[in-house]
């Protein structure tokens, strides 16, 4: 490896969605609720204590441990990439049937069940991207 | 996954473009899920086909507006409109954006009314049940013990699975479309036995009676929880209905509770092994006064200013219960001037509501009794709301988020005294 070249993490997992999107990670501890709990229409978290309050996803590749919260979790989503406010690409670790749902009607490559934990190998800042289809992450740390 | 015979004809075609429209969608779920096989599910609740102007603007830009255009764009995710056949088995279209009679109160236009009768006629004309409301289980759609379903509406997924021992996940409203249409839904998570025993123990050491200590109890579950399934146990009443309905809600909005066991009390724990299956649980936690207090305040984290300005009951929309406790409490009284009270639930509790007078004394009081809709999901709120005082843990989560406003939690008692005086005064007994 070349000196100067930044060095790359790699994480594998399986798919959710294919396609392949890179962008800026946008990491969080929290869980995210969809409807109730973003603003689908500026694509911000809104839920009162969420670390993520006032945060914009746009674009962003979102690296957070799951959904909860109302069953309007893909509607929400959905609404946000039709407004086009939707993140890039997800990547996180519980599976469940909201963000499954959402994860498929945002249309946007996303991955689960990493070789290692994308909450600590991720920091917000870093460029990440990610290959639904092979259930790869490459990360590239931020400088 | 793998798809019967019947599965894979639908995804070919062979029983119209909506249906294949509909198939892949779901394949394309039941894969993200990492789902084997669908399950066959009669008893579906969604919110097919509505959409509010901003959708239907853009749909309008995109290809078209028409009920069908959406239906076919967002529910099933389709890049074109495909004719929309009638659905098949027990569908309903759960809560709505207004009341189809005090819109205006809710400071809804014309156009919106107008716009929603329009989508309702095409729901019923579709064979789409009218129910319009989070609480489908007081309204004409029961399920039965074991029947497997396919359901939005967290609370009523909760309750669906907890109290009822029926079988669903928390679907969304695509797949319930897409359900609807094909009587199909992933084989995953609570359609399948093992996916249906208790997580975690926890253990209740402080009395839990009342309704709105249920909600805080629930209110508390579901954060240290998130998606996993409590088996309680301790010193608890014996909940009905309302107190069932307050916990589940709370659960399933400060974390991801889609189903709950209380021993001695819900279909699938007759016993703290059986709640447990073969497992053991992963943990025990207590909820103790210290545990209780901490949830009151985070619920009362919103209010700052006493003076309170809007009471709202109802979420998950009342029962007739609930309604005639609210006609007591409010009967020969009068709202503080300038302070609104409403009320929502569905509108077959509230014709029961209707009959008993229940909507007239709350109304001779100040008060509204409203259906369909709720100040959260309809975005509506009396003009000038600044404080709001609510009994309902999952409404504390919700509207301050929503609206930008303060909200104080308390009792029914607590709301209704706040609506008479103008001031909050609750506090946790």
């Amino acid at each position: 490896m070349s000196p100067i070249a930044p060095a790359k993490i790699i994480l594998r997992g399986r798919k959710v969605v294919g396609g392949c999107a890179e962008g800026e990670a946008l990491v969080t501890r929290d869980t995210i609720s969809g409807w109730g709990g973003i603003d689908p229409m500026t694509g911000t978290v809104i839920e009162t204590h969420h670390e993520l309050r006032g945060v914009c996803f746009k674009d962003k590749v979102l690296v957070f441990p799951g959904a909860k919260g109302s069953s309007g979790w893909s509607a929400a989503f959905h609404l946000a990439r039709i407004a086009g406010f939707a993140p890039k690409a997800m990547i996180f670790k519980v599976m469940t049937t909201k963000i499954a749902l959402g994860a498929v009607v945002m249309r946007a490559p996303s991955v689960t069940d990493l070789d290692q934990d994308p909450l600590t190998a991720i920091e917000t800042g870093d460029w990440v991207k990610v290959d639904g289809d092979r259930g790869i992450v490459e990360i590239t740390k931020k400088a | 996954m793998r798809l019967t015979d019947q599965e894979k004809a639908m995804l070919d075609g062979a029983e119209g473009p909506a249906r294949q429209k509909a198939m892949d969608l779901l394949v394309r779920y039941g894969e993200a899920l990492g789902a084997e096989r669908f399950v066959d599910v009669s008893n579906i609740a969604g919110v097919p086909g509505s959409s509010t102007l901003f959708l239907q603007d853009y749909y309008k830009e995109h290809g078209g507006g028409s009920f069908e255009d959406v239906f076919s764009r967002f529910d099933l995710d389709s890049d074109e409109t495909v004719p929309f056949p009638k659905v098949g088995g027990n569908c309903c279209h759960l809560q709505g954006g207004m009341d189809p009679e005090l819109w205006v109160e809710q400071g809804m236009s014309p156009d919106a009314f107008a716009h929603q009768q329009q989508d309702e006629a095409e729901l019923a004309r579709h064979g789409i049940q009218v129910l319009k409301t989070c609480t489908p289980y007081l309204a004409g759609n029961m399920p039965a013990y074991g029947e497997h379903c396919a359901w939005m509406e967290s609370s009523a997924v909760v309750f669906c699975n907890s109290v009822v021992g029926a079988r669903t996940n928390t679907e969304g409203r695509e797949s319930t479309s897409a359900a609807m249409l094909t009587g199909k839904i992933p084989d995953w998570g609570f359609h399948l036995d093992e996916h249906r025993h208790g997580t975690h123990l926890i253990q209740v050491d402080v009395p839990v009676e009342s309704v709105m200590d249920w909600g805080m109890l629930g209110y508390f579950i579901g954060d240290v929880m998130q998606e996993n399934i409590p088996v309680v146990a301790g010193k608890l009443g014996q909940p009905d209905l309302i107190r069932h309905k307050h916990f589940g809600a709370a659960a399933a909005s400060s974390g991801g509770v889609e189903m709950y066991h209380v021993v001695g009390v819900t279909p699938e724990a007759p016993s703290l092994e059986t709640a447990f299956g073969s497992k053991k649980p992963v943990a025990t936690i207590h909820y103790g006064p210290t545990e209780r207090r901490r949830v009151y305040e985070s619920l009362n984290s919103n209010g700052r200013d006493l003076d309170v300005d809007y009471v709202m009951l109802g979420c998950p929309h009342a029962s007739i219960e609930q309604i005639g406790e609210a006609a007591r409490l409010l009967a020969g009284k009068k709202i503080k001037d300038g302070r609104s009270l409403w009320m929502f639930t569905s509108r077959a509790v509230k014709s029961v509501a209707d009959l008993h007078g229940y909507t007239k004394t709350i109304r001779d009081a100040g008060g509204l009794v409203m259906t369909d809709t709720c100040s959260a999901i309809g975005r509506t709120l009396p003009e000038g709301t600044k404080v709001v005082a609510l009994d309902s843990a999952k409404q504390v989560h919700y509207l301050p988020a929503i609206m930008g406003i303060q909200a104080w939690f308390g009792s029914t008692e607590d709301c209704i005294q706040a609506a008479l005086t103008g001031r909050w005064s609750g506090e946790l007994r």
